[in-house]
């Protein structure tokens, strides 16, 4: 099967005041692809994030999804297309139960879109299953608040699940994670991805990133400079220079 | 409980407490309970966008007195029954609630808060100006004496305004416990997660400042009529902006019983308070007893009791 482009980003530029954010990103990600984005800290990785999934505006280039234009669409509008995204930092609604934070996707993101009303049971046991899937089943009825770092980021990445979205754009979703748990959440992006839906993976965890990507995409200074296979990435001298320096 | 349930139950509740009405043959209860029926209607109007989605409304007198006023400029053109003149002012006041509501729901935190304030300053300027309503030395309204079925008419108006409460409270539990709940609620935690999380935040928070600002419009529209001589310092009094505010925040901002037990609580120390002491010390009171709860219990009393509960279950 060709695998169509599903995600295609034109000349995308974003700057904040004089600052220069993002300048002129090209980047195209087909159907059940998945991409490893890289680069360090203040490179625009997460402002990237912010202009592909509506939560901030571009000022310039063109984002495509499934051939059509969404610039200018609201951030809930791109989620109900099937763009889904969990947050560098956890930003979990923390009045609503662990389990309750999972409903807001399924009620406002997956019913517009599908155009099925889930019953309250339906949603109960779809949260219930999205939780276990994360490790997260025995903290259902606990306050977001109650968890640790690590769990609030589970959370942050179930509830992007539970959109149900065409592509999930993960950012920085294992940091502090230990060895095992990096492998856990890695082995469950692999059979989301295997289940059809495409991954841009954001990460400093390059263990992760590498096993994971077929591509890799590195962001340096608001410009790309590299996007290859990964083994061909880690040797490109300009990426080497952005990370360790001359 | 399903919604249907709670609405009837609600209603049986309402009609309880006026059956038991009739059995105090003190016209003066029917006066002080007006009030505090009225404060349950503009505290719960409050709380849908003030507790549900977090934008502090301070300008409750504006939609409050627009409901009156819209009573008296009606009036004086045509003779229509009060329940009719409810549904207008409400109307009145849930438009201009979507009107300041696309204005200013860009506005976030301590900006719309001033915003709203702002909006009752330029609506009582109008109101002051506006002589066909009597402008700044106010409007009388001649009420009948008595009202079919019902009889007397203070009695009457207690009676809407016990009807328009059940209404309001039943509405708010409805939207609690509602897809629209869980939206208000995201909102109120991140409105930019709720956003990106699908929830179209501009659309629920327009919902929620008509339907808020309906409220008031339908708790002000009878007003008039309960107090015969309407002018601009009354309608747009202080205190309905202070006690809307405060009697969700003592009674607890996240279900619909807490705007209801601070409304009754807060109201009934007031209208007791106007009695026995002196109705300057009214508000005296509320600022006190808001600041003792805003240091003691910041969830308010639901919030304290579902504290005990939890804490007696762990």
């Amino acid at each position: 099967m060709t695998r169509r482009p599903l995600l295609e980003v034109e000349d995308l530029s974003k700057r904040f005041g004089g600052f220069v954010a993002l300048e002129q990103v090209n980047i195209a990600v087909k159907e059940g692809e998945r991409v490893g984005l890289i680069g360090p800290n203040g490179s625009g990785k997460s402002t990237l994030v912010n202009c592909l999934c509506g939560t901030l505006r571009n000022e310039q280039g063109r984002v495509r999804f499934e051939g059509q234009a969404i610039d200018g669409l609201s951030a809930h509008r791109r989620i109900r297309l099937g763009m889904a995204r969990s947050f560098q930092l956890p930003r979990p609604f923390r009045s609503l139960s662990v389990g309750d934070n999972l409903r807001i996707p399924l009620l406002y993101a997956v019913s517009a879109r599908t155009g099925v009303r889930l019953s309250h049971a339906e949603i109960g046991a779809r949260c219930e299953e999205l939780l276990r899937m994360v490790g997260l089943a025995d903290k259902a009825a606990r306050n977001p608040l109650e968890l640790s770092q690590v769990e609030m980021r589970k959370l942050e990445l179930a509830r992007a699940i539970a959109a149900e979205p065409k592509i999930l754009i993960a950012d920085e979703a294992m940091a502090g994670l230990s060895h095992s748990e990096i492998d856990d959440i890695v082995a469950l992006l692999r059979r989301l991805n295997e289940g059809g839906i495409t991954i841009i993976l954001i990460e400093h965890i390059m263990r992760a990133v590498l096993s994971f990507s077929e591509r890799v995409i590195v962001l340096v200074a608001g410009r790309k400079i590299a996007d290859a296979a990964p083994e061909e990435v880690v040797r490109d001298p300009e990426v080497v220079r952005a990370y360790l320096g001359e | 409980m399903g919604s249907r349930v709670f609405i009837l139950l609600a209603i049986a509740v309402g009609a309880a407490v006026f059956a038991l009405s009739l059995l105090v043959h003190n016209e003066y209860f029917f006066f002080a309970g007006y009030v505090v029926l009225q404060y349950v209607v503009l505290a719960t109007a409050w709380n849908i966008l003030g507790g549900y989605t977090g934008y502090v409304n301070f300008g409750t007198a504006a939609f409050f007195a627009l409901g009156a006023y819209s009573s008296v400029a009606l009036y004086k053109l045509v003779a229509l029954p009060l329940p009719v003149l409810m549904v207008i002012g409400g109307a009145i006041s849930g438009l201009v609630g979507l009107g300041t509501g696309y204005l200013t729901l860009r506005l976030r935190g301590v900006y719309f808060a001033i915003a709203t304030l702002a909006l009752a300053i330029v609506v009582q300027t109008l109101i002051v100006n506006w002589d066909f309503v009597g402008g700044s030395r106010g409007a009388y309204i001649m009420r009948p004496q008595q009202v079919p079925i019902v009889g007397n008419y203070i009695e009457y108006l207690f009676l809407v305004m016990l009807a328009l409460a059940v209404l309001a409270l039943a509405t708010a539990r409805a939207v609690e416990r509602s897809r629209l709940g869980y939206g208000f609620s995201a909102i109120r935690d991140d409105e930019v997660a709720a956003e990106a999380f699908g929830v179209p935040t501009l659309r629920l928070k327009l919902l929620a400042t008509t339907l808020s600002g309906a409220f008031m419009g339908m708790a002000g529209a009878p007003l008039p009529y309960y107090v015969t001589y309407l002018d601009p310092a009354s309608g747009f009094s202080l205190a309905y902006a202070v006690n809307a505010v405060a009697m969700p925040l003592v009674g607890g901002t996240t279900s619909w019983l807490g705007p209801l037990i601070g409304a009754l609580l807060l109201g009934t120390v007031q209208q007791v308070a106007t009695v026995t002491i002196s109705s300057a010390a009214n508000l005296l009171i509320v600022g006190l007893l808001l600041v003792g709860f805003v240091i003691a219990a910041p969830d308010g009393i639901v919030g304290l009791i579902e504290k005990h509960w939890r804490a007696r279950r762990a």
